[in-house]
């Protein structure tokens, strides 16, 4: 492998930070993620759509499950919560319905809001929890050494499929619109422009979001299947990406190596749960009905 | 501070435990509960469900007993005080979060109404045979308080009482009925709010930049922030250290792991919470809890009125155990019977508080139903030879 020396043709001036320091816990910085990975890509997205969208950082929280995107709670200065595995679904759930004012993030891997947690997603976006779910897909459970997912595409080589996976996997963005989501989309780690902005619009967005960004885990599944580094991910995203905004999200299927359709499939107005808890409430019980004050003490 | 009235049913009422249970948590001003259907437990959110609309607070029925005991969390950390409630599979599922409510000192409330197990077991039938779980079924070490009312109205008190210890030790608190003691109905007195203590939670007055989330104070256990009030804190199941980092070192794990487990000892030190009576010149003790306890109550009338000198002992809170006083006893009593609906889980516990000074004699039941008071009359009887 050639040794190349990046040279930065300017004057760095002593102050300079990057600008989304100030979203991150630089105290814990060198995050643990592998050279090439998506992750910290979709963090960066992150952090700018949080710019973009001016929202008080006080009142946005982040809950991750565990694994490799489960890291990011741990990275984000924001008040934050890596919880078990699969379940940031439901704590944030609690979270939200214990103070409404908070803008509650979810942000999780595909094994992790997928396998373990699908149970609590389907669920989430059939109540239209006002939750914003952002899934980083590396198509592979990487934080325990890439065994088969349940998003892993047929013909990929695992630790647990070594053979060749041979179970047909979960369309996500399918999944989230059958179960109810207001908003899906669907981008990589190549389109860092459209996930910010889809990041944003989705802050604005009431109701149960979606957005699954497939992002590359060069260390286990791209090296199994001799797919390249973090470079060659992005030469592939961009190959075979194709954007069709409003596509019809049961023709957005993944394979190995074919087309990935990206874009915002789903766009739609359905009262979130807070929404109709209330109105049904003061349907049935009028004045009788006492708005949630949930936090347990007047000082609070 | 005294109970909020908005959630005080102040009165004579005749209730049964689940109920009771109910109407202990709106005093205890646990404004969330989250469930999932299991017999013979979800009579308290379904009375939940009922009364907290005009309360002012939620219920959410979750997808499961996983989701239930996790939402509770996200909750707490949002401000609220929070519980769940189920039963033997249900509490099985639960065993993930009630490690992570100990590993993130969130203070919550863990309701089981104990039914017969294992597995499926007898839906609709008591036992006690979750008391070890309970105490040890989540993986690692962990500090837990387990409470065991024998009555509607102790299902009240107690849960009042298990709200204010989660508060004070940070500690998840498992409240221990069993399916008699959930559908036995009986006279509950509900006092006046301002009758009513309970513990606000202890929130930093430090600012943000001078608060760390998992600083003890002296007495072990941290102050609390929530969500949304700016101090951009971090709450993670992984080993952590005071500022709430993940730190994957033998030090901390130690001074983590040993203070999680140290923090609730004043309590097993003297304040465990017990009932006894006719010690004084007791040759045979009767340690017993919940329903058990009130069918040994009849063994020990009939034993006293054939002139055996039996004594009473009844736990109240099962973890910590009382085992300093039971220590005590067994210095100068021939021997312990213990009756309970398991094969035996705390007669283990009175063994190894006697250490040998005493005869511990179990009682056991498999559970589906309660002892005859001639069984335990029995064993008091040969204990008393």
């Amino acid at each position: 492998m050639n040794e190349t020396t990046l040279e930065i043709p300017y004057e760095i001036p002593p102050e300079a930070s990057n600008p989304v320091e100030p979203f991150l816990r630089m105290d814990r910085m060198p995050h643990i993620w592998c050279a090439g990975c998506g992750i910290g890509t979709t963090v960066n997205c992150f952090t700018r759509a949080l710019i973009g969208s001016k929202a008080n950082l006080d009142k946005v929280a982040i809950v991750s499950g565990i694994g490799c995107t489960g890291r990011v709670a741990g990275y984000a200065r924001l008040d934050s919560f890596h919880t078990t595995h699969g379940r940031a679904i439901p704590f944030a759930t609690g979270l939200k319905l214990a103070n409404p004012e908070l803008q509650v993030v979810v942000y999780s891997g595909d094994g992790d809001l997928f396998a373990i947690g699908g149970n609590h997603f389907i669920h989430a976006a059939r109540r239209n929890m006002d939750l914003k779910v952002v899934c980083v897909n590396n198509l592979t459970y990487a934080m325990t050494g890439g065994q088969t997912a349940p998003t892993t595409p047929g013909k990929v080589i695992s630790a647990t499929s070594p053979y060749g996976v041979f179970e047909p996997s979960f369309n996500l963005v399918q999944l989230a619109e059958a179960a109810g989501a207001s908003y899906v989309a669907r981008w990589t780690t190549y389109h860092v422009k459209q996930l910010s902005r889809s990041m944003e619009e989705m802050f604005k967005k009431k109701g149960f979001c979606f957005i699954e960004v497939i992002s590359p885990c060069p260390t286990l599944y791209q090296r199994r299947n001799k797919m390249g580094d973090g470079l060659d991910a992005m030469k592939f995203y961009k190959e075979v990406s194709k954007v069709r905004n409003g596509a019809p999200t049961g023709e957005c299927a993944l394979t190995k190596s074919g087309e990935i359709v990206v874009g915002k499939f789903v766009d739609r107005d359905r009262p979130d749960y807070l929404e109709l808890l209330r109105s049904q409430m003061t349907e049935t019980l009028g004045d009788r009905y006492a708005e949630p004050e949930v936090s347990c003490c007047s000082e609070c | 501070m005294h109970a909020d009235p908005a959630g005080v049913l102040t009165g004579v009422h005749f209730l049964d435990g689940d109920h009771a249970c109910c109407e202990g948590s709106l005093a205890a001003g646990a404004r969330f509960a989250a469930g999932y259907p299991i017999t013979p437990s979800t009579e308290v959110v379904e009375r939940f469900a009922v009364r907290i609309p005009t309360v002012g607070g939620i219920f959410i029925q979750m997808e499961d007993e996983l989701a239930a005991s996790i939402a509770i969390q996200g909750a707490v950390w949002a401000g609220a005080k929070a519980f769940t409630v189920t039963s033997g599979p249900g509490f099985s599922l639960m065993m993930e979060h009630i490690g992570y409510a100990a590993m993130t000192e969130t203070p919550c409330v863990f309701v089981n109404v104990q039914r017969g197990g294992p597995s499926t077991g007898l839906p609709t039938l008591p036992a006690q045979a979750d008391m070890m779980q309970a105490r040890w079924g989540s993986h690692g070490d962990y500090g837990i308080i387990a409470l065991c009312p024998n009555s509607p109205q102790e299902a009240f008190d107690l849960t009042i009482t298990a709200f204010n210890l989660a508060e004070e030790f940070r500690v998840p608190v498992m409240l221990m009925l069993d399916e008699c003691v959930g559908h036995m109905t009986e006279k509950v007195v509900i006092p006046a709010a301002d009758k009513i203590e309970v513990t606000p939670r202890r929130l930093t007055s430090l600012p943000p930049e001078e608060f760390k989330l998992f600083e003890p104070r002296e007495d072990l256990v941290p102050d609390m922030v929530k969500a949304g009030d700016g101090y951009r804190f971090h709450v993670t199941g992984l080993t952590h250290d005071e500022r709430g980092y993940p730190n994957m070192s033998v030090e901390t794990q130690d001074r983590l792991v040993r203070r999680l487990v140290d923090k609730v000892k004043p309590l097993a030190n003297g304040r465990a919470l017990c009932e006894t009576g006719d010690l004084e010149d007791a040759d045979v003790v009767v340690v017993s809890y919940g329903i058990t306890s009130r069918v040994a109550q009849r063994a020990l009338q009939l034993a006293r009125a054939r002139g055996v000198k039996a004594g009473k002992f009844r736990l109240i809170s099962a973890w910590p155990f009382p085992a300093r006083h039971i220590a005590e006893l067994a210095g100068r009593v021939k021997a312990f019977v213990v009756p309970e609906l398991n094969l035996g889980q705390m007669v283990y516990e009175v063994e190894r508080a006697a250490a040998g000074k005493a005869r511990v004699i179990p009682v056991s039941h498999a559970g589906g139903g309660v002892h005859d008071p001639e069984t335990i009359l029995k064993a008091i009887e040969e204990a008393a030879r």
